[in-house]
């Protein structure tokens, strides 16, 4: 029975662990989950996960929920090259740093971000507050403000000179907003270098591929069914 | 004999160099995790206990130890290491703890990392909210919560509760099974965080309670209760706390918490 993804590409976590898999090559059958019309909390979806959310990997009987989970069972078990989950101890404490830390930071203020300007005005016909939108900007930019002074620094990838499972989970997390007009890379040359690098590594096509469907406001989710809105 | 006790003092000097450095506030959640997890474990650490009501996070001297400012933080030799979760696999991997902590059969592990992954934005969330609201808050800035905002993060922290006991328990003894490892203890600390805040999570959850007993018995019921005393008496100190000491505070109330 082949490996099962169930994602939905609207996700950063969905991006993570697509990329990870078309890149070392393991081989996957995608269930599209469409997270707009709801179909996380229909009865199929809940016999797969009662969690609701994306992504799952169901691999024969075994299933498992959360990215991190899952990107570091697939590298373990398909035994993927050293540097996504380095087994030197330090490297790897400096990689599960950045996984643990950036759920309640990029992850959050990212993601508020792009549902305040790229799918509430949409879906309610009103735009958020300009309260709440600085807001959310501002944390944002405090977000990556650390990312650069602690996690990235001088050095090319975020442990060192190779790309790890701690750099493709920030560049998707990283990219959410950037599709609703807001280029968070902009005024960050340091940034942008780190992208283009993080981008040339996993490869140009297969990134672009991953990023399709959120790089235009235009074509986000116009609809949303009530219960997928998440609430901030 | 001169010589002999200077090479003494070398190699103590050199393995208090090399001793690791444990920054703790046992209020902390995770903070208390790290701190069961090395002792059950017989880590030697050197424990330097820091006061976040006190704002020791802001200080020059440990933006040195942890940019981010937040506690629990290591310093082991030169390698200074920030969130729990990381510095507990680190510690396992180091110490070589026994197997059940963190196993290395691949789906039992992928059990592990699938709930201390789940728990940052669900129980840690929820659970923290209600020390804030019931005790941090009111003292900081002398005002109460309004109920709504109350009854909504109650419902929130049930919600996490129900998810916790449906999917991640069940009728297990322990997360992963038969034995406890990193995500039960760092299940227990977070549910014990409202706890301290008044509020009994396991009033009307037998099956949760009953786990909590075997964690507790588990990791050893003197460790467990010395780690929980000062959030379990929350509610008396937080009564002593300064107002005027807590304005470093503020900001972080307006924004997340009364937005």
């Amino acid at each position: 029975m082949p490996l099962e993804l169930y994602l939905d590409l609207h996700s950063q976590p969905c991006r993570s662990v697509f990329l990870f898999a078309q890149i070392n090559k393991i081989p996957f059958e995608f269930k599209a989950v469409d997270l707009s019309a709801g179909e996380q909390y229909g009865e199929e979806f809940g016999k797969v996960s009662i969690i609701r959310k994306v992504p799952v990997l169901k691999d024969g009987d075994f299933i498992l929920t959360e990215s991190i989970a899952i990107l570091q069972y697939l590298a373990a078990k398909h035994r993927t090259p050293d540097h996504w989950y380095p087994a030197d101890l330090q490297k790897r404490a400096r990689v599960d740093e950045f996984l643990s830390w950036q759920h309640t930071n990029i992850r959050t203020h990212g993601s508020k971000v792009f549902w305040f300007r790229g799918v509430v005005p949409a879906v309610t016909g009103a735009p958020v507050s300009k309260e709440k939108m600085d807001a959310a900007v501002e944390d944002l930019n405090a977000s990556l403000k650390t990312f650069e002074d602690k996690f990235l620094q001088s050095r090319p990838f975020i442990i060192g000179d190779k790309i790890s499972l701690a750099d493709l989970v920030a560049i998707v997390e990283i990219m959410q907003p950037v599709g609703t007009g807001l280029d968070v890379f902009q005024g960050r040359p340091v940034l942008s270098a780190w992208r283009d690098r993080v981008k040339k590594e996993l490869g140009v096509e297969v990134f672009d591929e991953a990023h399709k469907v959120i790089m235009n406001v235009d074509t986000l989710p116009q609809t949303f069914e009530k219960k997928g809105l998440p609430e901030f | 004999m001169v010589r002999t006790c200077e090479a003494q003092t070398r190699l103590s000097k050199l393995f208090q160099k090399m001793s690791l450095e444990m920054y703790l506030d046992l209020f902390s959640q995770p903070c208390r995790s790290v701190y069961i997890f090395a002792k059950k474990n017989d880590i030697q650490f050197d424990y330097k206990k820091i006061s976040l009501f006190e704002g020791y996070q802001y200080s020059e001297e440990y933006g040195k130890i942890n940019l981010l400012r937040k506690a629990p933080a290591i310093k082991d030799g030169d390698f200074c290491l920030a969130e729990s979760v990381a510095i507990m696999l680190y510690l396992a991997e180091k110490f070589h703890t026994p197997d059940h902590w963190y196993p290395a059969d691949l789906q039992k592990r992928a059990r592990v990392n699938e709930y201390l992954s789940w728990q940052h934005s669900a129980i840690r969330i929820h659970g923290s909210k209600m020390l804030w609201f019931k005790l941090l808050i009111p003292k900081a800035l002398g005002v109460e919560i309004p109920k709504e905002k109350i009854d909504n993060a109650v419902e929130d922290l049930n919600a996490s509760l129900n998810l916790f006991e449906e999917k991640f328990l069940q009728d297990r003894p322990f997360i992963v099974g038969d034995q406890i490892s990193l995500a039960d203890l760092v299940a227990i600390v977070e549910i014990m965080q409202p706890v301290g805040a008044g509020m009994d999570v396991f009033e009307n959850r037998p099956n949760l309670k009953a786990w909590k007993d075997r964690v507790r018995a588990e990791i050893g019921v003197e460790l467990f209760d010395e780690a929980h005393q000062a959030i379990l008496c929350a509610q008396e100190s937080v009564k002593t706390m300064d107002p005027k000491r807590m304005e470093h505070f503020k900001p972080i109330i307006l924004r997340y918490f009364l937005s």
